[in-house]
């Protein structure tokens, strides 16, 4: 267990300083690929919801320090994410082929919308047709395009559970 | 997951909410100073590749500029050899005068080259964080430059590292001008290739396709302008203006490429004249 959340700590940080000090500055076809979120879907899908929702946390905590954003903004949309992703995973989604690729087209949608939302809601001047309509298309299939190199790697990384581990929390009653 | 979000949502708020010196914008200087060295090491690891990428992507270019670039050369060495004569007079003139103005670029700033560690977080904001801060003199709303032209200014200062709002972020805006004397002011233009706008120039006001576009420096609104005059902010590339509309309609594109800064110059006043709020 410490040994899982140290890994996934590691994966996470890593993924956000690379989201923050390079591929922020990346614009393909006016959109750009979220390593983070590709890291996040990996360690929830692996490791599950409470993993997911700690980690989007944290991730989110890291990545609002490190470009002196609004503290507390991406946290909030990552921990959402990653709550999300753990669930879908636990439930339904984890051993199919796929479930990263479903999690990761949903979870940016989500994101970029959540993100609009606060931004929104903090009185940002924020431009929906440039988020969900110029940008949003080219994310998803950047983020498409790395899902199975950055899930791989996350499954080399955190091993998946064994069926005794899995989660018991989905229960069948009657 | 419940207390997570609570917990973000009551950071969000705080932080919203309280004022730059307050405690969480501390603590989140103190976190920057602590990543720094990790976000210039993983800056450095993905330079070569970043220089890859450019070297072929120069290359891809390279032929159709060569042709653009050499037509422009011409064109600037016959306008060098005009504007060093109307210089000379304009030199002559000021002395006669007795001519007094505000402090000028670059003379009366002192440079402060950094790099950028941070590109911008999101869509919604078009700020970057640079390795520089308070310890080298930089203060908030100090103007920050390329040596293409205007990049934005210093909207948040930490010992070490400080953000830098661009140009092309929605509350950004700086009084303009062409060398036409027509005067307005330039925001980021709605489209994502990073086109600005200068707004608010009235009809009567001279301004051609190809015009330069430089800072103004004037007062605007009873403060002072944080740029000096005369930095370059980009070429004019569209003018129109409709039956309906108190102004023209100006695209600007900039001469500084905001997809790929990677080091900026922070201009620190030599003197530090008026204090902004």
């Amino acid at each position: 267990m410490v040994a899982d959340a140290v890994k996934a700590g590691a994966i996470l940080f890593v993924a956000a300083l690379v989201q923050v000090t390079v591929l922020n500055r990346l614009q393909i076809l006016g959109g750009g690929p979220d390593l983070l979120l590709l890291a996040l879907v990996g360690v929830s899908l692996l490791r599950g919801s409470l993993f997911g929702a700690a980690g989007g946390f944290c991730a989110g905590l890291v990545v609002d320090t490190a470009d002196l954003g609004t503290l507390g903004l991406t946290s909030l949309v990552l921990t959402v994410a990653g709550y999300w992703i753990g669930r879908y995973g636990e439930t339904t989604g984890r051993d199919r082929v796929h479930a990263p690729f479903v999690s990761v087209a949903v979870v940016t949608v989500l994101a970029s919308f959540g993100e609009l939302v606060l931004h929104f809601m903090i009185g940002d001047q924020v431009s929906a047709r440039l988020v969900l309509l110029d940008a949003l298309f080219p994310s998803i299939l950047l983020n498409l395009a790395l899902t199975a190199p950055v899930y791989a790697l996350c499954r080399r990384l955190l091993r998946p559970p064994e069926l005794a581990e899995l989660s018991t929390e989905v229960r069948l009653l009657g | 997951m419940g207390i997570l979000v609570l917990l973000s949502i009551a950071l969000l708020t705080v932080y919203f909410r309280e004022s730059t010196g307050g405690p969480l914008h501390r603590t989140q200087g103190v976190g920057a100073a602590i990543l720094r060295p990790f976000e210039v090491g993983v800056e450095r690891i993905a330079r070569p590749f970043r220089d890859v990428y450019g070297y072929f992507h120069g290359l891809a270019v390279a032929r159709s500029q060569n042709g653009r670039l050499r037509a422009e050369a011409e064109h600037y060495r016959q306008l060098y050899i005009q504007n060093a004569n109307a210089l000379h007079d304009f030199i002559q003139l000021k002395k006669i005068l007795h001519y007094e103005e505000g402090p000028s670029f670059p003379t009366d700033y002192s440079p402060v080259n950094t790099r950028v560690i941070a590109g911008p977080p999101s869509q919604f904001e078009q700020q970057v964080v640079v390795s520089a801060g308070s310890n080298q003199g930089i203060h908030r709303y100090d103007p920050v430059v390329t040596p293409a032209g205007l990049v934005g200014d210093v909207t948040k200062v930490f010992s070490n590292v400080a953000r830098v709002t661009l140009l092309t972020d929605d509350q950004s805006a700086v009084g303009a001008m062409n060398l036409h004397g027509a005067s307005g002011l330039v925001r980021h233009g709605a489209s994502p290739e990073g086109t600005l706008i200068l707004d608010q120039v009235t009809k009567d006001q001279v301004v051609y396709r190809g015009d330069r576009v430089l800072t103004q420096g004037s007062l605007a609104g009873g403060l002072p302008s944080i740029y000096p005059r005369g930095i370059p902010i980009g070429t004019v590339t569209h003018v129109g203006q409709s039956d309906v509309g108190l102004y023209k309609d100006i695209q600007v594109s900039p001469f500084v490429d905001f997809s790929s800064l990677e080091s900026l110059i922070v201009l620190v006043p030599k003197v530090r004249s008026a204090q902004l709020p």
